[in-house]
């Protein structure tokens, strides 16, 4: 009966992606006001909201920080998953436009409208991946538990879990479906 | 729809367009050897006469048959308020039209349109210059008067008016055979509109009627004096003049006929005679000339090709250039719309046909964008006084001329179509003191225009004109002399410029410390304040260094006077011009205002210092150019400080080395500044660049300002503006931030379609900018533009702007090099020129024939982008220093599209024999009008005397064999071996020649708000090389020549 590092790992993992997906909606919500606000005040504030360049380095930080747990737990499918996120990070962060402090989005800019569908397709993309890997990090949380210690389970509890997911899984792509 | 019936008939009765193979032999050849043997037969030019100039005859006749007007959404059942004609009204078949075909080649299908299309395409008034009394365009508004014929015409509007005289007989048969065309056409649509009473108009004149001569005659612009049975003869000069191919197109007209295009020349004439011997439908007819839709213009179109669609192959004809000026099609809207609609100079469209979808739009392959020019001074301006304005309760559009009133109480939005009441305020017209025509108020009469904005537009009390003044005082700056030019100017102007009774004026000097002016009255002579802590910048007394103009004048002009020698002995090197930014960020952001920055080094200290970034050696060879974005956002966020607190800042870089113009220019660019550029400037050894700064400067003190100004474009629902370029803030998607704005700032606006504009006739587009005055008033100008919807390819060719999209992917390349790569940019531009050519040939052209086929509106497109592959901003291979190419970038995006072209396609004259011949007349001067030549050596002759007009810069190049008596008469020199090396100046000699040509410069230079420079080049001069660089259409060691690129265009098209 060993509570794993594995396990702890997912459970980590479990919480911190719940958080990522609230910076995503709250992204998905920044650039829409942004892009339906007809009527900015005269004075409104010149940068992009501030708490959406605020949010980008801790997503960033986040998603390596689980990424390095899950390398030193020897997950390597679910860290096979999270590596395209982590270049597309990386790749983001390096190629924004020059800037003196941390951040992503360059107010001047931001307004294009290639820019605009670009971020609001981005923080979509993102949401979906982070509600899909919620529940996997799940289901690798119950499995790595399982697996090690609690054997007692009846054998058909893992192939219900199983299906349990799968069900869950699908519900909440039809959620996402229908939001848009 | 009729539509699909009428090109089926097309279809079914032969090629619609008018260059089958078999028609134009010439174009069979291949296409090599003629072309560089030169001379092919066919040259346009020959036929494409001027319009005789003076600026009545564009002004045309007064066409009283036009009728009231409603506006196209008025349903036919409604009552409509009719709106009456106003003023004088253009005929729609001025004789100047083109006439693309010398007599020697008339391939009988350009002949084939019968007048409907030229009734229905109504582009013919060259709209712009003279003929606009709405816009109140006089010819000293600084396009060329009407000069030369507009290239962009159809065919059909020289048939309407010449063959009715010339050979009255022999057309009026042609007549006969085309209004049922018409008439069939229209019947499933409604109610027949005007311009079956247009295509009579047209047609009555008939030699020796005299009743009818005079309205007629007008209408042809003959005037009354010619009325009889003339020859096409028009009171222009005689070797310009197009009317010479008249005579012989009747014939062609006639008797020509391919046997491919005979069904549909034969289709019409059945029922032929119907219309005239019924003519009180027609007289009904013109009642609602807005009731035509553009759609049924359309039409037409599709049945016959206009002049717009006339297929060129670009391998064959080399002369593509028209005599003068290159002008915007008109778009193809009823008369009286397009009458009152926008003047292009200040709103132009790429396309003048918006088509329905978006998915139209990317198989036209085409850019969709606006161009504009929203603060152009205007000699004429209709300016609104009153309590309330009125503007659209939903989307707050103001109202305009294209809102149609439902009855005499409410009005719909041509926006988005709310229906909103006229307020009872509205029903009062001051203009001509009657009520209950609404109608007829100024808003509703004229596209451009201003309103006194009452105090809900004000956000705080408008502010006063405040100018900054921060001068580079370090040993280089110095070292150039320009203190004493900026001193002086200001001495000179200090009383001219703009502002009232409060306008404010400040100082500040920075080399390694920043130097503060204390110039508060009570003073004995001004204080110099030295604040050396440049990491943690303070005002010193805060109070007193921003003063009142009138009321420190003396101390302001002692510190002009004291200026230059006080820092004459300084070895201060190093310039912290940041910390000098931070300075006058903070002693503007009370009130807001202009700061003009002279600087002309490399900032070395403080925040904001910068490095160099260019390896000289790296220019020529280097595979793609680096460096094209900032290196630091210093710039660009202390820009964005400023916009928010209404602070703008325009940068003079009068420099000798690499400056970083790319980030530095960020500064200027986000706060809706400008930026001037004087390369290698210095008092001593370049005294051309010190008179063009002089004179720049002087226009830039004493011009218009507006300060704390927001302009917002609005446009119909489905349509919405994807990308902004230019200089400002993007606050919102439809709202820029300019804290100042100036009369010579251009803007662009790329525009996407979201949602189909399937029931829409046309679209309307409204700039609307909020600014303050120098005098202290709140000013609304408001410009709108209606364009008609289309839903053929075709039609959206027919309506292209081939120097409006040049502009737009000029500002887009600029865009793309910056984010992604020069060459990036480049390849760019050719596949724009590769995919609309392409897809015009697989979409609009039924028949495919060899060679590189153009519609004609389109011919000068590949000439263009080509220009555009080999100018500063763009080429490769040349050494061009970064700081050129990014300055030459910068006005591509910033400068109106007039002067963008300019650097794009500079104008080529040959000028050592002016003729007074179809010279222009402007307030008691003769300005000669010499043809525009093609930009290849091959055009220059050793006997000339040649000069090319860039913009910026004008060259006389004098060839060596030069006409002895241009030198002596003009230059006022015995030989070309005196012609000094660097010569500026035409002498000023009392002879015809010099007169002539000084006036022509003069007038060249009158027409933009910069001072081009003119440099007198020969042969040995080292300026021969940027001379030879705008040649364009030549081969250089690294840029394909014209013929060349034609090629390989035409490879990738016919892939």
């Amino acid at each position: 009966m060993a509570f794993t590092f594995a396990a702890f790992c997912y459970m980590l993992a479990l919480l911190l992606t719940a958080a990522l997906i609230f910076f995503a909606i709250w992204h998905i919500i920044a650039f829409d006001e942004l892009k339906t606000d007809y009527k900015n005040p005269i004075d409104q504030c010149n940068t992009l909201n501030p708490t959406v360049e605020k949010l980008v380095l801790p997503e960033y930080l986040i998603h390596v920080f689980f990424c390095v747990m899950f390398l030193c737990a020897a997950e390597w499918l679910t860290l096979g998953l999270n590596m395209p996120l982590l270049a597309y990070h990386v790749w983001r962060y390096t190629s924004r436009p020059v800037m003196s402090g941390p951040g992503l989005y360059d107010p001047t800019t931001i307004m294009n409208a290639d820019v605009l569908a670009y971020c609001q397709k981005e923080g979509w993309c993102k949401l979906a991946f982070y509600l899909l890997s919620f529940f996997y990090y799940l289901y690798g949380y119950v499995i790595s538990t399982i697996s090690t210690g609690m054997l007692s389970l009846p054998p058909l509890l893992l192939p219900s879990i199983r299906v349990c997911y799968l069900y869950l899984l699908s519900f909440c792509l039809y959620g996402y479906e229908s939001n848009n | 729809m009729s539509n699909t019936d009428f090109s089926s008939q097309n279809g079914a009765g032969g090629p619609p367009y008018a260059n089958g193979p078999s028609q134009n032999p010439v174009a069979l050849q291949p296409p090599g050897p003629g072309y560089m043997a030169h001379q092919t037969p066919y040259n346009p030019m020959q036929a494409k006469g001027p319009m005789p100039p003076g600026p009545g005859l564009y002004n045309s006749g007064p066409y009283q048959p036009i009728p009231p007007v409603s506006s196209n959404q008025a349903l036919p059942g409604q009552p409509m308020l009719k709106r009456p004609p106003m003023g004088p009204q253009h005929s729609m078949t001025p004789p100047q039209s083109a006439s693309p075909n010398p007599g020697s080649r008339i391939p009988p299908a350009h002949a084939t349109p019968p007048p409907v299309s030229a009734n229905n395409y109504q582009h013919a008034p060259a709209w712009q210059y003279g003929g606009t009394p709405p816009m109140g365009a006089p010819p000293s508004m600084g396009a060329p008067p009407p000069m030369a014929m507009p290239p962009l015409r159809p065919v059909g509007n020289h048939m309407t008016s010449s063959p009715s005289l010339a050979t009255p007989q022999a057309s009026s048969a042609e007549y006969r055979a085309t209004p049922p065309v018409f008439h069939n056409a229209m019947q499933p649509l409604g109610p027949p509109t005007s311009l079956q009473g247009y295509t009579q108009q047209g047609h009555m004149p008939t030699p020796g009627n005299g009743a009818q001569v005079p309205n007629s005659f007008d209408h042809l612009e003959m005037g009354p004096k010619m009325a009889g049975p003339l020859p096409p003869q028009q009171p222009g000069p005689p070797t310009r003049h197009m009317g010479l191919s008249y005579p012989s197109l009747p014939p062609g007209y006639q008797n020509t006929s391919a046997p491919p295009n005979a069904a549909t020349m034969q289709h019409p004439v059945q029922p032929s005679t119907q219309p005239y011997s019924h003519p009180p439908p027609y007289q009904q007819l013109s009642a609602g000339p807005a009731q035509l839709s553009p759609s049924l213009s359309g039409l037409s179109l599709q049945s016959q090709t206009p002049e717009a669609l006339r297929v060129v192959n670009l391998l064959q004809e080399r002369n593509l250039l028209p005599l003068g000026p290159v002008t915007p099609p008109t778009p193809c809207l009823p008369q009286d719309l397009q009458k009152i609609n926008c003047h292009p100079e200040v709103f132009r469209s790429t396309l003048t046909s918006i088509p329905q979808t978006q998915s139209l739009l990317n198989k036209a392959k085409l850019p969709l964008g606006l161009l504009l020019h929203p603060f152009k001074d205007l000699s004429q301006l209709p300016v609104v006084t009153s309590s309330t304005i009125v503007r659209c309760r939903s989307c707050r559009t103001y109202i305009n001329p294209f809102v149609t009133f439902l009855d005499q109480r409410r009005w719909k939005c041509n926006l988005c179509y709310r229906v909103n009441d006229v307020p009872e305020e509205f029903m009062y017209n001051p203009v001509s003191r009657s009520y209950g025509e609404p109608h007829k108020r100024p808003e509703v009469q004229n596209a451009t225009l201003e309103f006194i904005a009452p105090s809900e537009y004000m956000l705080r009390p408008p502010q006063p004109a405040v100018y900054l003044i921060v001068l580079d005082v370090s040993h280089n700056a110095v070292e150039t002399g320009y203190l004493d030019v900026v001193c002086q100017s200001l001495l000179e102007n200090i009383n001219a410029l703009p502002g009232d009774s409060r306008t404010k004026i400040g100082f500040i000097t920075f080399d390694s410390t920043i130097h503060f002016y204390n110039l508060q009255e009570g003073l004995s002579q001004p204080q110099m304040l030295i604040v050396s802590d440049i990491e943690d910048i303070f005002l010193p007394t805060p109070d007193s260094l921003l003063v009142n103009l009138n009321e420190c004048k003396e101390l302001v002009q002692d510190l002009l006077r004291s200026l230059p020698q006080m820092f004459g002995k300084t070895m201060e090197t190093q310039c912290a011009l940041g910390p000098a930014l931070q300075a006058a960020f903070k002693l503007l952001s009370a009130t807001g205002g202009r700061v003009s920055v002279f600087q002309t080094q490399l900032p070395s200290l403080g925040v904001g210092a910068l490095k160099s970034r260019e390896d000289p050696n790296q220019r020529a060879s280097a595979k793609d150019i680096q460096h094209l974005s900032p290196a630091t956002d210093f710039y660009k966020k202390l820009a964005l400080d400023c916009s928010g607190q209404q602070v703008a800042v325009d940068l003079f870089l009068l420099s000798s080395q690499y400056c970083d113009l790319a980030s530095l220019g960020c500064i200027s660019r986000y706060s809706a500044g400008s930026v001037y550029y004087y390369p290698s400037y210095h008092q001593q050894h370049n005294p051309a660049g010190v008179e063009c700064f002089q004179k720049d400067l002087k226009r830039y003190l004493t011009r218009k300002i507006g300060f704390e100004a927001v302009m917002r474009i609005r446009c119909s629902k489905g349509l919405s503006i994807h990308t902004f370029h230019g200089n400002f803030f993007v606050r919102s998607t439809d709202l820029l931030s300019l804290p100042n704005v100036n009369p010579d700032a251009g803007f662009a606006v790329q525009m996407s379609i979201e949602e189909n504009l399937v029931d829409m006739q046309s679209v309307s587009f409204q700039a609307a900018l909020l600014y303050t005055s120098s005098k202290g008033e709140r000013r609304i100008r408001v410009h709108t533009m209606c364009l008609p919807v289309v839903n053929s390819l075709s039609d959206i060719f027919a309506g292209a702007d081939v120097q409006a999209i040049t502009c737009l992917l000029a500002s887009m390349a600029v865009d793309r090099s910056v984010t992604a790569s020069l060459s990036d940019a480049r390849d760019a531009m050719t596949n724009a020129s590769i995919d609309s050519l392409t897809s015009f040939r697989t979409s609009v052209l039924t028949i495919q024939q060899p060679g590189l086929l153009a519609p004609a509106c389109l011919r000068l497109f590949p000439l263009y982008i080509l220009a555009l592959l080999k100018q500063k901003a763009f080429r490769t291979g040349t050494s061009t220093r970064l700081d050129d190419r990014v300055f030459a970038m910068c006005q591509l995006k910033y400068q109106p599209l007039a002067y963008v072209m300019l650097m794009i396609h500079p104008a080529l004259y040959r000028v050592d024999d002016l003729t007074d011949e179809g010279a222009l007349n402007v307030s008691e001067r003769t300005i000669p009008q010499p043809r525009v030549q093609q930009l290849s050596v091959e055009k220059l002759s050793r006997d000339g005397a040649f000069l090319m007009d860039a913009g910026s810069v004008i060259y006389l190049w004098i060839g060596r064999n030069c006409n002895p008596n241009f030198l002596t008469q003009v230059l006022g020199l015995p030989n070309y071996a005196a012609v000094p090396l660097n010569m500026n100046m035409l002498p000023e000699l009392d002879t015809a020649e010099s007169q002539r040509t000084r006036a022509f410069v003069g007038w060249l230079r009158e027409q933009r708000p910069f001072f081009p420079i003119l440099h007198v080049i020969r042969d040995e001069s080292p300026l021969k090389a940027s001379f030879l660089q705008n040649m364009i259409e030549d081969r250089t060691e690294s840029a394909l020549s014209y013929y060349e690129f034609l090629l390989h265009i035409q490879q990738q098209v016919s892939k």
